[in-house]
């Protein structure tokens, strides 16, 4: 007979308590696992989406809104800027790359994004099939759009105009597929890439009345940001407040807005954790009174096993063992239903078109729940322990 | 009566003091290996505080007590608990079968208390000597009154000990029942060459026994007296 076995049978002889705390230790413990997986996963999803982008150039606005859309593809741009101002700054000398990033249109509300072929080499994304674009009109899909919308290498496909569903269809001038990337958990995932050219195409050729007409349009070709790199760090001390002070344009820096965006996002996060704090300190608690009443039911019982020559701390251990098993359980539970719930949140997060999230990451944030489990357990276990520890024999030479 | 060398119980002026009432006093006993001990008197007597003294339980405040050759006063609380489990059985008045184990795994439960590794051999041999070696699968709620005392009686004999200490082993028993009851363990005593000793007042016992044994040697306490009454086989 082994201690494990025996503290474990002894935890299943109530099995009515045993099991509500067991459920609420899971609860407590799952709550505080999927905050932990979703913030982590919300930051890393930023973060990677954010890749070495120093700052962005767009129209002036806000400068969250400008990195939301811009980097992120999740809010509306804030306006367009002239293509020749953009063209000004590639020749800065502190500037190392400029991706350029023309928004308007999407197919099924999935972005339609004007860029170089720069942008999907800055993401490393690589091709399931197809090839990238070569001439105007040729597109290259994300994994995720591929999968919704059954669009494959050779399929062609029109644009809608405006960045929701509903919008003017351009049917005169369809996109061709040419390639489909492989899934990466980055934004490209989501988006539909084609040539700069491409959108200009589809706008001016909406537009223009005649060959003049034409001329003039291009001379105003706009485009909606740019994701810059900087050639040094030192520039980013100069270069946003040289775009912002000399130019029509406004610079951001993602890592800084995203950092303001986090902390909104963090005192939210923080009221969760508190609230977890509260639920674990309540399962915690009907752990320690479901132990404490074991004990004072068990009192005879375990007055007889100290007479039968169980020395004191084998005692306590058995009372020990019991909760730590409730423990385990739970935190396998706790961290199941939180890795349940991620799923449900990444696939509605998909659903939505919003930040790509993966289910089933383990984080080692998520060392801290078992570690959370065991001071729980043992925390609720110490005074029923030592209560089990001082039993008296007399419990059971007095009990008539 | 026997040397004292042959002795396995030897107490001389012993006296317990809880805090707050009266010392107990005990008569001198001399008990040989295979005798039996009865342990008489009305509730709170000492007869519960004497039990603890012969398991080790508890220190005397005076006098010595020597059980199975140890002096239980040299005996220190580490050592005491080694010492008890293999020296000592003990039959509680309530049985204390743990109601989530069944009868097999309540011998088993004896022998990881003593921190022995399990031994299947001597536990059905222990159930099978006391004839309820078919009930080891049961669970004690699934047992009769008679058979639950004797899986009781197995597990306190569960390692061979010299000693057998039973706590009112008749009390809510019928006359039948506990002649029966008495019968088992005088013979399982014997079986084993155990000293028995009985807690009891139930004078049942008494008339019982003094078919077989030569009369109590009554034994006169100080300020709380115990009915002491010795014999040897």
């Amino acid at each position: 007979m082994k201690l494990l076995s025996l503290s474990w049978r002894y935890l299943w002889s109530r099995p009515l308590a045993a099991s509500l705390n067991l459920l609420l230790l899971a609860l407590g413990l799952a709550s505080i696992s999927f905050v932990l997986l979703i913030s982590q996963q919300i930051d890393r999803a930023f973060e990677r989406d954010l890749a070495g982008i120093d700052v962005v150039v767009g129209a002036k606005g806000s400068p969250m809104q400008l990195i939301l859309s811009g980097v992120f593809h999740i809010d509306a741009p804030t306006g367009n800027v002239p293509l020749a101002a953009i063209q000004a700054l590639e020749k800065n000398p502190q500037v190392a790359k400029v991706i350029p990033i023309s928004l308007g249109d999407s197919f099924r509300g999935f972005r339609i994004v004007g860029t170089s072929l720069d942008y999907v080499k800055h993401y490393d994304a690589k091709l399931a099939s197809g090839s990238l674009w070569a001439k105007p009109m040729e597109a290259v899909i994300g994994s995720q759009v591929a999968q919704q919308t059954n669009l494959k290498a050779g399929d062609t496909f029109a644009g809608s105009h405006g960045l929701g569903a509903g919008g003017h269809v351009h049917g005169e001038l369809p996109y061709k597929v040419v390639g489909v990337l492989t899934a990466s958990g980055s934004v490209l995932d989501r988006l539909v890439l084609t040539s700069t050219e491409s959108v200009w195409k589809v706008h001016e050729t909406d537009a223009a009345l005649d060959a003049e007409d034409q001329r003039i349009l291009e001379e105003e070709r706009e485009l909606t940001l740019a994701l810059i790199q900087y050639k040094t760090p030192l520039a980013a001390v100069t270069f946003p407040r040289f775009v912002n002070a000399t130019t029509e344009m406004q610079a951001a820096a993602p890592a800084l807005e995203i950092t303001r965006l986090l902390s909104m996002i963090g005192v939210g996060t923080d009221v969760l954790k508190a609230l977890t704090g509260i639920l674990l300190l309540t399962a915690g608690l009907s752990v320690f009174i479901a132990l404490w009443s074991a004990v004072r039911e068990r009192r005879a019982d375990l007055a007889l096993l100290r007479m039968l020559g169980a020395p004191p701390r084998k005692i306590a251990g058995l009372l020990l063992c019991e909760s730590l098993w409730l423990a385990l359980l739970a935190c396998v539970l706790g961290v199941l239903a939180a890795q349940g719930l991620m799923a449900a949140a990444a696939w509605a997060l998909q659903a939505e078109k919003s930040v790509v999230i993966g289910a089933f990451v383990w984080p080692i944030e998520l060392i801290s729940v078992p570690l959370l489990a065991l001071g729980v357990a043992l925390a609720a276990s110490v005074l029923p322990a030592w209560e089990a520890y001082r039993v008296s024999v007399f419990e059971l030479l007095q009990s008539r | 009566m026997r040397d004292r060398g042959g002795c396995l119980i030897i107490s001389r002026q012993l006296t317990y003091r809880y805090a707050d009432s009266p010392t107990l006093v005990f008569a001198d006993l001399d008990v040989a290996q295979g005798g039996v001990l009865i342990l008489g008197g009305v509730s709170g007597s000492g007869k519960s505080t004497w039990l603890a003294l012969a398991a080790g339980l508890l220190q005397a405040s005076s006098g010595d007590l020597t059980v199975a050759g140890q002096d239980l006063r040299q005996l220190d609380k580490v050592h005491s608990d080694a010492w008890r489990a293999k020296t000592i059985g003990f039959l509680p008045q309530k049985l204390h079968l743990s109601a989530a184990l069944s009868v097999y795994d309540n011998l088993a439960l004896a022998q990881w208390a003593t921190g022995q590794k399990s031994d299947d051999k001597s536990i059905r041999a222990a159930l099978a000597a006391l004839g309820v070696g078919d009930l080891s699968e049961r669970k004690p709620s699934q047992l009769s009154g008679g058979q639950a005392q004797r899986v009781a009686l197995a597990r306190a004999v569960l390692l061979q000990p010299q000693v057998i200490l039973a706590d009112e082993p008749t009390a809510s028993l019928d006359d039948d029942a506990a002649s029966a009851a008495l019968d088992l363990l005088l013979g399982t005593a014997e079986r084993l060459n155990a000293t028995l000793v009985l807690a009891t007042h139930d004078s049942r016992i008494k008339k019982h026994l003094e078919a077989d044994f030569k009369p109590f040697l009554g034994v006169k306490l100080a300020s709380s007296p115990i009915n002491t009454g010795v014999s040897s086989s």
